[in-house]
């Protein structure tokens, strides 16, 4: 492999001018996606042949992460400006799809399409809020933040708010908002690798680790960079190929993003016709009256218990006295022991019973009509009234909150610092949110593609005669999905089955009738989308600590190779870190990944807006609201959501402002940054001229007696 | 550093652009949806206000950054503050 180490010009990634430089990339990842689908096609007929189904799992595991691997070996560096910024020399178009999958995580690819399914409109909350955000990314910080041209987030406001204070504050932020995203994601990581493969959930987390570390730990941004371009091709084909197949098997056209309007018009009047079906109010009848009957239980537990204990206890005595099969006791002593030990744990498994037999017992399974804005009715009682006015207002604030915190994550803010030049960071946004908006596209029509084969298919067929996938998928995993003849008439009604949001990707080329390869593909390109934001994010970390923190403010002398192995020590530390906490399964960890858009909008979006379109701004306005903004949606999200309250033992009743929901805090908290930010500016001492030309220095691409910020 | 008349002028075309394509990102994004219910024709199958949240918000996210880069990069060589590329 002559050539391709680092040091050496010519290399992969080392080519001499910009412009020869890319015409090798496209050269290089032409020839990478040629060879990504003769992989799958190979496969493919190896499975025709008769390949095991876990080997082609293996093999799908084994070759991507190899290949992410030997990217991060060949792209191996020691020199900051490559190590911190992949040299600056990433052409916009490659620097849009490395952001794309930095971007792209394991919730993104797997769990959108299911969010969509599960909840319809009020999904596409998501869809609008990880999109809109670019503009914000463009119009306010991209070309800004390139020309100031440093390392990363915490550097901009260390030298714009001319301070170690406001610098930090953007280290804990950065370190807050991208520690809870890198667990979600390794999470995901352990998540999928224990479907791919069969092992168990801890080694899943460590394997997927270690190719996350081999890539970050040796090349830093540029191997980070050039594995996820590598890993956008993967994740875009494996997310395309199942739609387009399941879209041309129900409507004859392989562009499901454009003709599924039609299927949407199909399942809206389906769900007419189910909502009235009287064999799904049957079933709706049947789980109510468990709820009522578990409510019955709640009033007296104590009691309800004891019956409950003599009831098992006679059974079991009733069947040794019948001398019945040992089967049958057996499954009677089991019962016995299954039964709650005491009152407190009775009380809490009923309540939790009863809630969700009562979430089954609403028409259409509790999902809300697909095609229907928001909940409630603008024309009804005042009940109804509130109910859309309440669900409106969580809509556009969900909106809101997504699109200023996508525009505030220092992941993503530091990719623009990558590109050769301020013209091609402008561009490069442009290149991001077009390829993320490939997917972002795809999945509302997933989701109604999924949504009409279940309601049109399996509605209403015999319970022996389902399709394969579904006893499948119930084997693997039942909070996937789980059938059960609840009115025993033989048929499946949807009440009947429960269903959870991931299997919506998983399962689709199974629905869609393809080979196993294409559900390995799938799984390697959710996979690739988990590996590639956890490398990014637990890049940031790692410089926020070592670049911001040991260098910016412990030791200014350290030389260059100190820098970057202390940040490769760095990033070992947190990765295992943030993976034992993923292995602890903590709870709640989809709120975990929104709180962490609402933080990072809070603390960041005023004072990196402010810093750059205001002059006057200070550096103890910027404090001020970084610490207000921040510690306002902390406050909310503590004495608002659950699980949170729990960990910090609030017990004061829950007070929603205005009804909005705790994922949403954020939206208290970004006015109230820009409004600190400008008061305590304007009564403190305007800033230093030496910050107010840097100020003016960002704002334009080139100035004469341009003064150099940027770093080496 | 001591800026022209020409960099003012720049400035000022800059936040121009920026708050009339921020005003139209408004439009399309809490404007349509706080009159989704009311926007509810059809178009091409869907009711249109889902249309828009699903695809329509979407391109036009696109187009804005694009028209801006597009923009900002001619107004860079008008006003001579571009920076010299190597190819």
């Amino acid at each position: 492999m002559a050539g391709l180490a680092p040091e050496s010009s010519g290399g992969i990634f080392n080519a001499g001018s910009n412009a020869a430089f890319k015409k090798q990339l496209n050269k290089v990842y032409a020839w990478y996606t040629g060879g990504f689908l003769i992989f799958v096609v190979v496969l493919a007929i190896l499975e025709q042949m008769g390949l095991p189904r876990n080997w082609i799992g293996y093999i799908f595991l084994a070759a991507t992460v190899f290949l992410y691997a030997g990217i991060g070996v060949m792209s191996r560096t020691n020199d900051a400006a490559e190590y911190y910024v992949a040299g600056r020399r990433v052409p916009a178009i490659y620097n849009g799809m490395a952001t794309g999958a930095d971007w792209m995580s394991a919730a993104s690819f797997i769990g959108m399409a299911g969010t969509l399914y599960l909840t319809g409109y009020g999904g596409l909350a998501f869809i609008m809020g990880w999109t809109g955000g670019y503009c914000l990314v463009a119009l306010f910080l991209a070309p800004y933040l390139r020309k100031f041209g440093q390392f990363t987030i915490p550097d901009f406001l260390g030298a714009r708010y001319d301070g170690n204070l406001p610098r930090l504050l953007g280290i804990l932020a950065a370190i807050l908002c991208s520690f809870t995203y890198v667990v979600a994601q390794i999470y995901g990581v352990g998540l999928i690798t224990t479907r791919l493969t069969g092992v168990a959930f801890e080694l899943g987390i460590f394997l997927g680790l270690g190719g996350i570390l081999v890539c970050s730990f040796l090349g830093g941004m540029r191997a980070v960079t050039w594995t996820q371009v590598a890993q956008y091709i993967i994740l875009i084909i494996a997310y395309m190929i199942p739609v387009v197949w399941l879209s041309v098997k129900q409507t004859g056209v392989p562009v499901p993003q454009a003709i599924y309007g039609y299927q949407l018009q199909k399942v809206t009047e389906k769900e007419k016709a189910l909502i009235d079906d009287p064999k799904e109010k049957e079933v709706i009848a049947i789980f109510q009256q468990r709820a009522n009957e578990l409510g019955e239980k709640l009033k007296d537990v104590k009691t309800a218990l004891a019956a409950d204990k003599a009831a098992a206890s006679k059974k079991i005595e009733d069947l040794k006295a019948a001398n019945a099969p040992a089967g049958e006791i057996a499954a009677a002593e089991k019962a016995l022991a299954a039964l709650p030990k005491d009152e407190a744990a009775a009380k809490d498994a009923w309540t939790k019973a009863k809630a969700a037999n009562e979430a089954r017992a609403r028409p259409l399974g509790g999902m809300p009509r697909h095609a229907t804005q928001f909940s409630g009715d603008p024309n009804g009682d005042q009940k109804a009234k509130d109910a859309y006015d309440t669900s409106r207002r969580n809509f556009m604030a969900l909106v809101f909150c997504l699109m200023v915190g996508t525009a505030a994550l220092p992941h993503i803010l530091m990719r623009y610092y990558t590109t050769p030049s301020v013209k091609q960071a402008r561009s490069s946004v442009t290149w991001s949110l077009f390829f993320i908006f490939l997917l972002y596209f795809t999945a509302p029509a997933l989701a109604v593609l999924v949504k009409y084969e279940v309601f049109t298919v399996l509605v209403g067929t015999p319970f022996d005669k389902l399709p394969a996938w579904v006893s499948q998928w119930a084997a693997v995993d039942p909070s996937l999905l789980s059938v059960s003849d609840v009115n025993k008439d033989g048929l499946l009604q949807l009440g009947e089955m429960r269903i959870g949001g991931d299997i919506v990707v998983l399962a689709t080329p199974e629905i869609g009738g393809l080979p196993y390869v294409i559900s390995g593909m799938v799984a390697a390109g959710g996979l690739a989308a988990a590996l590639s934001t956890a490398d990014g994010l637990l890049l940031t970390i790692a410089n926020a600590l070592s670049h911001d923190l040991y260098y910016k403010m412990i030791d200014p002398n350290a030389s260059t190779s100190r820098r970057v192995l202390i940040s490769k020590i760095l990033l070992l530390v947190v990765a295992l870190a943030a993976a034992y906490v993923a292995a602890q399964k903590p709870a709640d960890i989809l709120f975990l990944v929104s709180a962490a858009f609402s933080f990072a909008a809070a603390a960041f979006f005023p004072a990196l807006v402010l810093g750059i379109f205001w002059k006057r701004a200070t550096k103890w306005g910027a404090v001020v609201g970084m610490i207000g903004g921040l510690g306002v949606t902390f406050y909310y999200m503590v004495t608002t959501q659950p699980w949170l309250r729990g960990v910090f033992g609030v017990t004061s009743p829950i007070e929603l402002w205005w009804g909005i929901q705790p994922i949403s805090a954020g939206v208290f908290g970004v006015p109230l940054g820009f409004a600190l930010i400008i008061i305590v500016s304007l009564l403190t001492p305007a800033p230093r001229r030496e910050i107010q030309e840097l100020v003016e220095h960002v704002r334009y691409p080139s100035l004469n007696g341009d003064i150099d910020t940027r770093a080496t | 550093m001591q800026l022209t008349e020409s960099h003012r002028h720049y400035w000022r075309k800059n936040l121009n652009i920026t708050a009339v394509l921020l005003a139209v990102w408004f439009v399309v994004t809490f404007v349509v949806t706080y009159f989704a219910r009311d926007l509810n024709f059809t178009f091409f199958g869907w009711p249109f206000s889902f249309w828009v949240a699903s695809q329509g918000s979407l391109v036009v996210y696109v187009l804005i950054i694009w028209y801006y880069a597009h923009y900002m990069n001619r107004l860079d060589q008008e006003h001579n503050v571009a920076e010299i590329e190597e190819d």
